[in-house]
């Protein structure tokens, strides 16, 4: 997904001796595989994740890892493993999540099953590290989308970027790790940038396969930047893994007066973001998901209430395997102008 | 509950006048939509022993449908555009609609993200005051704590709301066991039976269900309704289908397939446009199991024609297998 797929291969390849395909990027013939083989009325991202494991079968995988969320995502793993087999892929199929829950002894016994030598203590050195390195990763695209709207020199921010990340992949101990990072960090910083004083603002919400899978949402951040907006999103694998679990009552207590219960998946947080985003004074919000995205579905006659409340505008984007850039860039610019218009009145 | 000083605040005024008459009763509506068609039965029990009149919407009709629509988001479930429909029929006709979140009886018993958020959906949408009731076993919120806070919010004491949900739940177990064996008899039929696998708030709706149900009795069909044969002893037998599934109500339907698929001829999934379990679940059921099967979706478009010529087509194959056996 991304650029996780660093942190993601960094933690598998030092802690399982096996070898570990690395998933190509996706491509339009990913989607195409994995729509052929999906059930026709099931979310977006099951077509994608299918795709892809079906391309990392073709270069030779034979151990699949899939884990599962708090919605329909929980499932995809039981599915996708009947339709690999039907196709005649001989693999074994790892499911990390059920029901929405994580057992760690299960977990354990299967990477032993994976790779006999499998250590514990080396898990949790590596990790650590993986941990922090999702922390520097997260907080350096904080910062990148809040100025690479306004770089002089077209895709400054984005070379920097990939060789941090290419230096994050050799890097063996934390010490090393924080030297990295704080070399880019400095590197990112004095990257020369002529931001206008009131600048456009604009937040991103959704569901978190889209939000965080640039493919998937036709690259709507770089869309974005290239119109001198500064983006704010707040999903990603930090917020994930490591915060959402603590953030969640909090969240409960900012908004209830409309949401008095947990919808599942992103959905009550994207309204507290969406509230917070008002209250913040920016100028417009961004809903973007997969089509069928239930809790998204669900959360959004709320959250065109909330930004009407607030009087903020809110463009929603329902992104299917075959949406057509055209219009999102026609719309979007629609949206800009719009916002451009109301702020200068 | 930051509903409940409002709720018996009002109570108090709409029951008494200034002299102290007794006025009519809380009027509480329930529409006939999604969860009715599991708790129903039990909500009017309990509700109306506990002293309130309860308003039920009517079967769907096409105005609540076009409502509902009107209502929904585009990408919705049929399902749930047909709740919203409801609640817009019974706005203004009763002082509150009772719309509970019902999450999960347990971990490996979760229901539709729906579910989840459809109190706050409604509560969003429209203006009537809403009476609802929390399950979320897996965060140690019980039914019975459920109906309690909800009598409370009617101004019922904690042990005559105890009582109400006590009783309200024996009369609807009578009325499963009574439905399970009327369904079980059919199975002894000699024509062509078919299994339906669907929830129940589709398969009972007049929208959804009834032309279908109409159309099979017209070919001399019986139709099994998968959900009724459910009780709490077959409970796991699905695992040879599903072992990691965890959405109570597809469980409580497929768990039937194993159960009964020797004397059945041929399955019917039935799912709203667009069910998200039911993109997934029937999707593997279908590639595991080996009976015939045909795979009918329907959305507010769909008209009885099409589904006719293939039920038809279905049914036909499913006579000409049974005279070559």
């Amino acid at each position: 997904m991304g650029d996780y797929a660093v942190p993601a291969h960094f933690l598998l390849s030092h802690i399982i001796h096996n070898k570990i395909i690395k998933p190509k990027p996706i491509t339009s013939k990913t989607i195409e595989i994995g729509s052929k083989y999906s059930p026709e009325f099931v979310c977006t991202p099951f077509k994608y994740t299918l795709g892809t494991l079906i391309e990392g079968l073709d270069s030779g995988a034979k151990i699949l890892i899939q884990a599962g969320g708090g919605c329909r995502y929980g499932y995809y793993a039981e599915l996708q493993e009947q339709i690999i087999k039907d196709l005649g892929y001989e693999c074994r199929f790892y499911n990390l999540v059920t029901a929405g829950k994580t057992d760690f002894k299960r977990i354990y016994r299967m990477m032993k099953e994976i790779d006999p030598k499998f250590s514990i203590l080396k898990v949790l050195y590596y990790g650590s590290i993986t941990k922090r390195m999702l922390k520097y990763m997260d907080s350096i695209d904080h910062y990148i989308r809040e100025h690479i709207g306004f770089e002089i020199k077209k895709g400054s921010f984005e070379k920097v970027k990939a060789e941090m990340l290419h230096k994050f992949k050799m890097v063996k101990t934390h010490h090393e790790l924080k030297k990295v990072y704080q070399k880019y960090k400095q590197e990112i910083e004095n990257i020369p940038i002529q931001k206008p004083e009131n600048p456009l603002k604009i937040g991103i919400i959704g569901e978190l396969y889209t939000v965080m899978e640039p493919y998937s949402n036709y690259e709507l951040e770089r869309t974005l930047a290239s119109m001198n907006f500064e983006i704010k999103r707040f999903t990603n694998v930090t917020y994930l893994l490591f915060q959402k679990h603590k953030k969640v009552k909090q969240y409960l207590k900012e908004i209830s007066e409309y949401v008095t219960y947990q919808m599942g998946a992103d959905a009550m947080d994207n309204i507290a973001r969406a509230k917070e985003l008002c209250e913040q004074g920016y100028d417009g919000i961004i809903h973007i998901k997969s089509s069928f995205c239930t809790p998204e579905i669900g959360a959004m006659p709320i959250l065109t209430k909330v930004c009407n409340d607030y009087n903020v505008p809110i463009l929603f984007f329902s992104f299917d395997t075959n949406t057509s850039e055209v219009g999102i860039k026609t719309r979007l610019e629609a949206f800009y102008d719009m916002l451009e218009m109301r702020k200068k009145r | 509950m930051c509903h409940c000083g409002i709720i018996i605040h009002k109570e108090k005024n709409t029951t008494y006048n200034a002299l102290g008459d007794k006025m009519d009763k809380i009027k509480i509506g329930i529409p006939k939509a999604l969860h009715y068609y599991y708790y129903g039965t039990m909500w009017k029990a309990f509700l109306e022993e506990l002293g309130c009149e309860v308003v039920i919407s009517p079967n769907t009709t096409k105005d609540i449908l076009e409502q509902g629509c009107k209502l929904a988001n585009d990408e919705m479930c049929l399902s749930l555009k047909l709740y919203l429909g409801h609640i817009h029929y019974l706005e203004e006709k009763c002082d509150y609609i009772l719309v509970p979140r019902i999450d999960n009886y347990g971990t490996f018993e979760q229901t539709c993200t729906n579910f989840l958020s459809l109190y706050d959906i409604v509560s969003n949408l429209f203006k009537t005051p809403l009476l609802t009731y929390n399950v979320d076993v897996a965060h140690k919120k019980s039914e019975l704590e459920g109906f309690i806070h909800l009598g409370i919010s009617l101004g019922k004491g904690k042990e005559q709301s105890k009582i109400a949900y006590f009783h309200s739940i024996e009369k609807f177990i009578k009325m499963r066991k009574k439905q399970r064996i009327q369904e079980l008899k059919k199975l002894n039929m000699t024509n062509i039976k078919l299994l339906i696998i669907s929830h129940p708030y589709n398969f009972e709706d007049t929208f959804i269900g009834n032309s279908i149900k109409k159309i099979l009795s017209d070919l001399n069909v019986t139709a099994i309704d998968g959900e009724m044969i459910t009780l709490n002893e077959n409970r796991n037998s699905e695992e040879s289908l599903s072992p990691n599934l965890y959405w109570k109500y597809n469980k409580e339907l497929i768990e039937t397939i194993p159960v009964i698929k020797d004397n059945i001829d041929g399955i019917l999934f039935l799912s709203s446009f667009p069910c998200g379990p039911d993109s997934l679940v029937n999707e593997l059921i279908m590639r595991k199991i080996n009976i015939p099967y045909l795979n009918l979706i329907i959305d507010e478009e769909s008209g009885s024609a099409g589904m006719e010529t293939r039920l038809e087509s279905f049914i036909d194959i499913l006579e000409n297998k049974k005279t070559v056996r």
